[in-house]
């Protein structure tokens, strides 16, 4: 049996292979998704995304239960960040997630973000397809602890759940642009501590200014370590599920988000071809010395590695 | 290809030190590998589900409690149940001399002592992945 297959009898160690292959950039594992792909479209991909140490992992793992006692398959990706000087990384988030990881019917997958910006893993995209046609419900994705500019995970989730914690900042940091605005829920995690009911209160002053529309992300308190609140939030994010899918605008999302990854996808090969191009005859070494030593600009020097690929 | 190496740091077993599993975890970083932590008190059934969702070369373990002639084996022993033949397991910690042999019998490819540099055991595991 090929690893495809496999991985359409739910062979675990099938999935855990070709996550890896697609993160190496393994054709032969593409190929195996492209095969496979018409059997994608059943999950639907849960966003958690906020500050480091918010409790993101340890929500995500209470999530994954109550999911779970609702009969739900779930595979979850952690994302870590990888050393941008040595490629290597700690990646530590299964910690939280120890009691999930005997459960067949959960599949965790730490990754690392490999060079990527944005909070998320270049390979996230594969690894989600992966864990669709093995047969999971509900897909989490957690991203790298976030600053405020980090908002790639909506670029491939269908409901982005932000985990705030109370006393991280005052009012402003709530209307500032960025990742307060890509929220569909918000968590309060460790919302026992003091300050809890003030963040909550500035989260929805803020929504308050905003655009009305149909739709308000909920604010919901919670403590992941507490395990309070928890079923409360479930409801929420499966009440941004069926609003999404009653208004058809989950058709609208998915659609903007596959023509991003297309373009994405091509871009990079794009750049790849250039590039190569450029790095042959050391032209793209020369044009750096040339700017160094201020003969060109970067733009001219970007002009004549454009002249050279035209031909 | 060219691709980190991925590495399961574990802690079987009952004892909390993982100071050593810590500094372990930090060198393999540096050395540019991709390391899950999973933590303490690890049950063997945790260590090879987590190895195989992560799709792991190595799976290296520390134990300071003792449970080593126990713990290590059982855990090669339900690597092969799974049909898991390409992963390389390592252990460490406080273990005695007398018990290494057997222990590599079991299938415990190498076993590092207190003293040993980190260096070594990067060096040991680039060395020796098996894919």
């Amino acid at each position: 049996m090929n690893l495809g297959e496999r991985l359409l009898n739910g062979d675990r160690r099938a999935c855990a292979r070709l996550i890896s292959m697609l993160e190496n950039n393994d054709l032969e594992a593409v190929n195996i998704i492209k095969e496979l792909y018409k059997h994608s479209g059943n999950a639907y991909v849960i966003g958690v995304t906020g500050a480091p140490g918010s409790g993101k992992s340890t929500l995500t793992d209470k999530l994954a239960k109550e999911f779970r006692k609702r009969g739900k398959k779930i595979g979850i990706l952690a994302i870590d960040p990888t050393s941008p000087f040595t490629g290597g990384a700690i990646l530590g988030d299964r910690i939280r997630m120890n009691d999930l990881t005997l459960d067949k019917n959960v599949f965790i997958r730490s990754m690392g973000t490999r060079g990527s910006l944005g909070g998320m893993s270049r390979a996230a995209w594969g690894a989600v397809k992966v864990l669709d046609i093995f047969g999971m419900d509900y897909i989490f994705i957690e991203t790298v602890g976030v600053g405020q500019s980090e908002v790639d995970i909506v670029k491939i989730a269908d409901t982005v759940l932000m985990v705030m914690v109370p006393n991280l900042g005052d009012d402003i940091q709530a209307i500032k642009a960025g990742i307060m605005e890509i929220a569909d829920v918000f968590a309060i995690n460790k919302s026992d501590l003091e300050g809890a009911d003030r963040t909550k209160l500035e989260i929805e002053m803020n929504l308050d200014l905003s655009e009305k529309k149909d739709y308000r992300p909920p604010v919901v308190k919670v403590s992941a370590s507490r395990n309070q609140n928890i079923d409360e939030l479930v409801d929420k994010l499966i009440e941004h599920r069926t609003y999404l899918e009653e208004t058809g605008k989950i058709v609208e999302r998915r659609k903007k988000n596959i023509r991003l990854e297309i373009m994405k996808l091509a871009e990079e090969e794009f750049l790849n071809l250039v590039m190569n191009k450029a790095h042959k005859g050391n032209l793209f070494d020369k044009l750096v010395d040339d700017v160094i030593s201020k003969k060109l600009d970067p733009y001219t020097a970007k002009d004549m590695i454009m002249d050279f690929i035209k031909g | 290809m060219d691709r980190p190496i991925r590495v399961l740091v574990a802690k079987p077993g009952l004892d909390g030190h993982d100071r050593g599993a810590k500094v372990i975890a930090r060198a393999l970083r540096d050395a540019g590998m991709e390391v899950i932590y999973t933590g303490l008190r690890q049950t063997p059934e945790q260590i090879v589900q987590a190895a195989i969702q992560e799709d792991v070369d190595v799976v290296a373990m520390s134990i300071l409690s003792g449970a080593h002639n126990h713990l290590f084996p059982k855990v090669v022993n339900l690597l092969r149940e799974e049909g898991v033949d390409d992963v390389l397991v390592i252990g460490g910690g406080v273990i005695p001399e007398d018990d290494i042999p057997k222990l590599k019998e079991a299938g415990i490819e190498e076993i590092f002592t207190p003293g040993t540099s980190t260096k070594d055991v990067v060096e040991y595991i680039k060395r020796n992945v098996k894919r």
